[in-house]
């Protein structure tokens, strides 16, 4: 009963915006008295709320590149090495993740303007990248436990370099990890506020900065919209990775089957 | 001596392989993390020359010292708040057929990744002054004027809570799967209550849990911005309201940079401390 009341406090907000968007009258009333699509034209009709998607999904698409490109080989390297100080080189990595938002945007805001790369989306895909390095790290380790050393060195002594290695043998296995890494980046920085606010500027505002200064400005149900757009597309990635994350256990689940055989 | 330097090749590879491929990733924090990081403390302390003047502004001026105080009760209060709610559940979901668990995670994880703007619009319209409880009690003859529920503390409590207590949830509920169930069967055979079983053997085993999810709930509740920004009244300032208004509405870089500093440290502490009891793979753990 407790708990049914929990589970409705968390998941009831989320939902109650999802009849507001498609209510047909001019302000915010519920329950709506009738039902039309007017805020979605609203949304996909107005440059500014259109231009700001595309920003969102160009940097939330380059952030997960350039974050997984640097977090996998490191998880690759730290879950193999026991030596003394990768838990620490780990936790140094994961402290972007601990920081309170605020700080990261506001240290790299002035970098970035000493060296005049404000209001671009390639700096705020360079700032989003500190705070998804982290997540990819924590999903690609995850995705690396239970990984059998031994099918690496059995390829290697077979004759397989290390780049046909990685691709051949440890790159299939992990390839679960890497995706669902992959899209949590996608949605951090697509969700992202606090960094975007001190650097988009006018030229690379993104989707929750919109939001954002429309929030602060008048509440329409234009946000409402918006709002179950992102509900249904974070139910989307992670029903994905929820069946990423399934596949990988199964594939892992064999191999280990496999080995036990031999 | 054919043995010996191919174990030196292998040895000389594996070093390679070892740190080769943490480079990239240690020179990009270190270029756009550490760095600025560090530009932004010797902000605070040169102008142009070495001063402490910023700091001491922080600490002797009582308004400042009322944010950061309000900051830290505020986070308290979310934290107990978060523990009170998410110590039960977590309970119940580890008591459950694990399957079943699994679906209703989905109640904890959606909210978890779903962006803190659209929650914090979901609570404006459902506290605010035409929202919809305002609504629902008038339309029940319950209340004539509608309530003050938004823009005060309580909106902002409210949704803290509201975006913290997956955080408070995961790591509970990883380690009271992890606790063995018949410990509590054996209480029980002992003679204890069901009372003095949960007490004496449920109840401390889940401690680690509890220190982490309260530790990260209170580290990013002191941090928290966009939540108190939207949802606060005119009294509501918490630590990174402070530095945003210095950073953009009165332009003061380096009182910015010495909050935001200070701010830094008390994360660091708290943080240290959960790492070296409780470690970090419990603070994460179960979330991806």
């Amino acid at each position: 009963m407790f708990c049914g009341l929990i589970f409705l406090f968390l998941i009831l907000p989320l939902f109650i915006v999802l009849p507001i968007s498609l209510s047909s009258s001019k302000y915010l009333e519920f329950p709506p008295k009738g039902l039309s699509l007017q805020w979605y034209r609203n949304f996909f009709g107005t440059k500014e709320w259109v231009i700001a998607t595309f920003n969102s999904i160009k940097v939330a698409t380059m952030t997960s590149i350039l974050a997984s490109l640097l977090g996998i080989p490191a998880a690759l390297t730290l879950s193999k090495q026991k030596f003394k100080g990768a838990q620490y080189i780990y936790s140094f990595f994961l402290l972007p993740m601990i920081l309170p938002a605020i700080i990261v945007a506001i240290a790299v805001y002035f970098h970035f303007a000493k060296l005049k790369l404000l209001g671009n989306i390639y700096s705020l895909t360079l700032a989003h990248t500190i705070l998804a390095i982290p997540i990819v790290l924590i999903t690609v380790s995850a995705s690396l436990q239970g990984f059998d050393q031994n099918l690496e060195y059995a390829a290697m002594n077979l004759g397989a370099n290390r780049l046909k290695t990685f691709f051949k043998v440890i790159f299939p296995l992990i390839r679960p990890g890497v995706f669902s890494g992959a899209l949590f980046a996608f949605i951090t920085s697509f969700d992202e506020i606090v960094i975007a606010i001190f650097l988009s500027g006018y030229r690379a505002v993104t989707l929750p900065r919109h939001m954002w200064n429309s929030i602060r400005e008048e509440i329409d149900p234009t946000i409402a919209a918006v709002s179950s757009i992102l509900i249904l597309t974070s139910v989307f990635l992670l029903l994905s990775i929820a069946m990423l994350k399934r596949r990988g256990e199964r594939m892992r689940g064999q191999k280990l089957s496999e080995g036990t055989e031999m | 001596m054919a043995e010996k330097k191919w174990k030196e090749t292998i040895f000389h590879g594996q070093v390679l392989y070892k740190y080769g491929l943490l480079f990239p990733i240690f020179l990009y924090l270190l270029f756009f993390f550490i760095y600025p990081l560090m530009k932004m403390f010797l902000t605070s302390v040169f102008d142009p020359s070495f001063t402490l003047k910023n700091y001491i502004r922080l600490y002797e001026n009582p308004v400042y010292l009322e944010v950061i105080l309000m900051t830290f009760r505020l986070s308290l209060l979310v934290t107990a708040i978060s523990l009170f709610i998410g110590y039960p559940l977590a309970y119940f979901l580890s008591h459950i057929d694990h399957k079943i668990s699994q679906i209703l995670m989905i109640f904890v994880v959606l909210p978890f990744w779903t962006s803190i703007l659209v929650r914090v619009y979901a609570w404006m319209v459902i506290l605010g002054r035409n929202g919809i409880i305002n609504s629902l009690l008038m339309k029940l003859g319950l209340i004539s004027t509608p309530l003050n529920l938004l823009f005060n503390t309580f909106s902002v409590t409210v949704g803290m809570v509201h975006f913290l207590l997956p955080f408070m949830v995961f790591p509970l509920y990883s380690t009271m799967n992890g606790i063995d169930k018949n410990l509590v069967m054996a209480a029980y055979n002992l003679g204890a209550s069901p009372f003095k079983a949960f007490f004496k053997v449920f109840l401390p085993l889940s401690l680690p849990g509890v220190g982490a999810g309260s530790l990260i709930v209170f580290i990013l509740g002191i941090g928290f911005f966009i939540t108190p920004s939207l949802l606060g009244g005119r009294g509501d300032i918490v630590i990174s309201m402070l530095i945003e208004n210095q950073v953009n509405v009165q332009f003061n870089w380096p009182f910015a940079s010495a909050i935001a500093f200070v701010l830094l440290i008390f994360t660091l502490i708290i943080f240290n401390i959960a790492n070296r009891f409780l470690g970090i793979n419990r603070i994460w753990g179960g979330r991806f």
